[in-house]
């Protein structure tokens, strides 16, 4: 079946089988490789991407539900070369080891933070209580956030300040 | 030990640093195994065994061999042709890559289709026909050596029943003795239950054949490429140089990525076949029910100790549950892997322990899950018996652990069971443990909530619940005269260049799944030759561009590698001396290093820094007869001894009474793995580690059915820790180095997954103590707990109660 959608403002049209899984659509046809796949059973949510306005898993998505609909993904996040400032968050609070649940984990993130613009730690963790990472334990991820949100909080009091503990360079 | 402190000033390159590798990772460029596309890459799918005791009496393929999309239909005959139906496991065993007689558990590769693909390789795998006579399984590890017990290995010539070997360490005789006079003793059953690490990505391989130079390139979640260049070169028959394996970015892997899977060798035949590249990627329920899964030790532990809880001796029993094929990576002198280090932090006279490895019909595995060689299984050990003696005697646990840890000046110290602890300072690490947790305001709390009415058993309420260990880590295998990989020694390479502008490139054997090399290697180059890590470029995982080692896993990265990496960046500096001698007209020997450069001793404003002495190196300079220019150059680091890392945890938990639901309040953890060359990493790590413990403690099993169905095969029914059920954890750090480390330091990976565990169960049956309860198996979760209040404790491992 022919199917049409935007993916991070590019419009795509592509004859899919109708069982394809929109994961599977953005990977292997889009070459959109940032998104993963972990579990098949939605518990793991490495495959979470926008489907207009909402983070939902790729994975639990034919490609043809998407048709005439928006997404976004990882690749959409950076603006103009800017990092968004939740990627800007992981790196500076560690928010990251392997590197696999990331984008997913900051697509998440970037909802909350539009529609929540100061969570608690615990509504943080109640945004990402979908998906699963194996290697942080979740404390600098909920700091990576907690950082996004200070600094988008910052950014919109036109302040540049303090953004809680980022990470020192180490003098070379 | 003043070596490792003074060469780590703090206001070197050591410290907090961003990961280098995060740039590709936030913006979705990492390049992991499934990420990668190749022109006319074929896909493939493993058919795999319903049953878990079988005899396969046909296979039928042609229905899959017409599919119109399907290029190849492999089977176990296919292979046998080929030499390739049965592959060596890293335990001297042998495996099935394709069944040819009997499928050995639920989940066994049968056939292997190649197609198009991916999904038109899964349409092909419902076309096959396998016609299967069923076997009695053997399931519960406690019947495996039952005289009447299927012959699970009948494939083994001379095997006549399901043991795998027997393994001692320890005196036996002087243990028994020690026993007998003893003021005390304490016996408690113990199930460390079957755990699969489930890293987020899932193993998978691309095998391309170059038919023309007869290259085979590999591309492939491995945490230990040489050791799998090796293995596919004695396995295939290939010659080793005209086999490169890539591991590109890696998904995690804890142990998950060390082994050789059956779909490797399927892919590389596939390619073989085909002559194109083919990917093989398993699912989920594949990856819970046929790669490495973790621990399944059966153990009886007893305890004795003098009535003032001066604790003498230990002696432990295992039933080591090892599944169809004994598929274990370990040492080969080590069959139970470290599991000797048993004994603890704890000052003992004696111990001894007894270890017998079956077959059952499970996947295969064993170590795996951040395990340290079974280390986890130890520390669980004897922190439970610990806890369990504390409630015999009536003393508080931590006053126990107190009186018997190790004291500073014992070390080095050799334990009751011939292990050589490098270094350590337990009660300042316990100490400090206490104070960050508060303990005896932590008590106070929890004496005041048992004396109120609510918390009585009978009546609702939480139960509060405080438990500790202390672990003694052994990783960084390890000295090659006693460790090994299929008879590979445990050494790694180091190589380190030099450009003429003073800009590095190391390359280490050692493979990342998240440990942050590309930046903490970096760290340890620019420390020793006093340039910034961001002039140091760290190569990995791949077999072409980098020297032998046997990679990541039992924590062994900084251990081996990062003591490679000083070593060799050690080399490159002694070289500069050289030249800079010759740049200085001065003697090499009236030369000093400091300050990130060579300088003529007692005249600092003579000197040159590494980026002019390569520069130098490079150039047309008059050299000292018998130096050669440059200043690259290489190195094999061959350990002396393990590193001892060691920690103190505490763990509060609330426990419903009523539904058994257990809350993690709080998580104090102490680590000391020496000298930390990022703190900010060793955190991130131990961090996971906790997660890890936590959710082996309260969540995650892979249990089986009397008829050996997994009853693990998903994220639906093996449950894994979320940001929910995770506290905040709290940390806290000493440092004793190494001494014999260069830069005084110690493995990390694993620690938290090693002590962690014990701490849960231990507050959880702290909890549990107004009902009497004195022990219960991992995982607690609500039905477990509830079950341990009622009496009847639940027996996690297999569905039987």
């Amino acid at each position: 079946m022919q199917i049409t959608m935007s993916v991070n403002d590019t419009e795509y049209s592509a004859e899919v089988e109708p069982r394809l899984l929109l994961i599977h659509f953005i990977r292997d046809n889009l070459g959109l490789t940032g998104s993963h796949w972990g579990c098949d059973t939605s518990n793991c949510g490495a495959c979470v991407v926008w489907l207009d306005e909402t983070p939902v898993k790729s994975c639990t998505v034919f490609a043809a539900m998407a048709d005439g609909h928006r997404v976004r993904t990882v690749e959409g996040l950076e603006r103009g070369g800017e990092l968004d400032p939740v990627q800007q968050g992981f790196t500076e609070c560690h928010g990251l080891q392997c590197g696999f649940c990331t984008p997913a984990m900051m697509m998440t993130a970037r909802w909350l933070l539009d529609n929540n613009p100061d969570p608690s730690a615990g509504e943080i963790r109640e945004a990402l209580s979908g998906q699963i990472c194996r290697c942080t334990g979740y404390e600098n991820i909920v700091r990576s956030i907690r950082w996004a949100a200070e600094h988008e909080a910052a950014d919109r009091a036109g302040a540049p300040g303090e953004f809680g503990d980022s990470v020192q360079e180490a003098a070379g | 030990m003043t070596a490792a402190t003074k060469e780590h000033e703090p206001n070197g390159a050591y410290g907090p640093m961003r990961r280098k590798e995060d740039a590709r990772f936030i913006r979705g460029c990492g390049t992991f195994v499934d990420d990668i596309q190749l022109p006319g890459m074929l896909h493939g799918a493993i058919l795999r065994s319903p049953l878990a005791h079988a005899r396969i009496t046909s296979i039928d393929t042609l229905a899959a061999e017409g599919h119109p999309k399907v290029k190849a239909v492999i089977t176990g005959q296919t292979l046998a042709e080929l030499g390739l139906a049965w592959m060596p496991t890293m335990s001297q065993d042998v495996q099935a890559v394709l069944a040819t007689d009997k499928v050995r558990f639920q989940g066994q590769e049968v056939a292997f289709v190649v197609a198009e693909d991916r999904y038109a390789a899964r349409d092909a795998l419902e076309l096959i026909d396998v016609s299967y006579e069923p076997l009695p399984p053997v399931v519960d590890a406690h019947r495996a050596l039952d005289p009447d017990a299927p012959l699970i290995r009948d494939d083994i010539a001379g095997q006549t029943d399901n043991r795998i070997f027997d393994w001692a360490a320890g005196d036996r005789a002087r243990t028994d003795e020690i026993f007998a006079a003893a003021d005390v003793t304490v016996a408690q059953d113990m199930l460390y239950p079957r755990v699969h690490p489930a890293p987020l990505e899932t193993c998978g391989t691309i095998a391309d054949m170059d038919k023309v130079s007869g290259k085979l390139t590999v591309w492939s979640t491995s945490q230990a490429p040489h050791a799998h260049r090796t293995l596919y070169a004695l396995v295939t028959g290939l010659p080793e140089h005209k086999i490169r394996i890539i591991s590109p970015d890696i998904g995690g892997g804890f142990g998950n990525k060390v082994g050789i899977y059956p779909g490797y060798i399927c892919a590389i035949v596939g390619s073989i076949l085909t002559g194109k590249p083919v990917k093989w990627m398993e699912d989920r329920s594949e990856n819970l029910m046929s790669t490495s899964f973790a621990r399944d030790y059966h153990m009886h532990g007893e305890i004795a100790a003098t009535k003032e809880g001066k604790i003498l001796g230990l002696r432990v029993k295992v039933l080591a549950d090892h599944g169809a094929f004994n598929g274990a990576a370990q040492p080969t002198k080590f069959p139970a892997g470290f599991f000797g280090v048993f004994t603890g932090s704890y000052d003992l006279r004696t111990a001894h322990c007894e270890i017998t490895g079956v077959y059952t019909n499970k996947a295969p595995g064993g170590v795996a899950y951040s395990c340290s060689f079974r280390v986890t299984e130890a520390v669980y050990l004897v922190e439970r018996m610990v806890d369990v003696l504390a409630r015999e005697l009536g003393i508080d646990p931590a006053e126990l652990r107190m009186k018997n840890l190790l004291r500073p000046a014992q070390f080095p110290y050799t334990s009751a069971t011939g292990w050589e602890y490098d270094s350590g300072d337990y009660p300042r690490a316990l100490r400090l443990a206490m104070d960050i947790a508060g303990y005896p305001e932590l008590r106070r709390e929890q004496a005041e909530q048992r004396a109120r009415p609510g918390p009585q058993p009978g009546h609702p309420g939480t139960l509060m619940g405080i438990g500790m260990s202390f672990f003694t880590e052994a990783v960084g295998a390890g000295p090659r005269a006693h460790m090994d990989i299929l008879g590979l020694g445990m050494a790694d390479g180091a190589d380190l260049r030099v450009h003429p502008t003073g800009k590095a490139v190391l390359a280490i054997s050692v493979q990342t799944q998240g440990q942050g090399h590309e930046t903490t290697f970096a760290q340890i180059v620019a420390q020793e030759l006093g340039i910034s890590p961001d002039d140091v470029e760290v190569v990995h995982g791949d077999t072409d561009r980098t020297p032998f080692g046997l990679g990541t896993y039992g924590s062994r990265s900084t251990p081996v590698s990062g003591a490679a990496t000083a070593v060799v960046a050690r080399k490159v500096r002694e070289r500069a001396r050289i030249v800079a001698a010759a740049m200085l007209e001065a003697a090499a020997e009236d030369l000093e290093w400091a300050d990130g450069r060579w300088q003529v001793r007692g005249d600092p404003d003579k000197g040159k820094n590494i980026a002019e002495i390569a520069m130098a190196a490079h150039s047309g300079l008059e050299l000292p007869d018998g130096v050669e220019g440059h200043l690259d150059a290489t190195t094999v680091y061959n350990p002396p001894n393990l590193t001892y890392p060691f920690g103190a945890y505490i763990c509060v938990v609330d426990v419903d009474p009523g539904t058994g639901r257990v809350r993690v309040r709080r998580f104090i953890a102490v680590d000391d793995c020496g000298v930390r060359i990022n703190p900010m990493i060793v955190e991130g790590q131990v961090h996971g580690g906790l997660a890890d413990g936590l959710g082996m403690a309260l969540m995650q099993v892979i249990a089986f059915d009397p008829e050996g169905n997994c009853l693990g095969g998903s994220f639906m029914d093996y449950l894994l820790p979320t940001s929910m059920e995770c506290p905040s954890w709290e940390l806290g750090t000493t440092v004793t180095p190494s001494p014999h480390h260069p830069i005084g330091a110690k493995g990390v990976g694993e620690s938290a997954t090693v002590g962690s565990p014990a701490a849960v169960v231990n507050a959880v049956i702290d909890a549990l103590a107004p009902y009497g309860v004195r022990h219960a198996d991992m995982p607690l979760t609500p039905a477990a707990v509830w079950r341990a209040i009622q009496g009847r404790p639940l027996r996690s491992d297999l569905a039987i109660t």
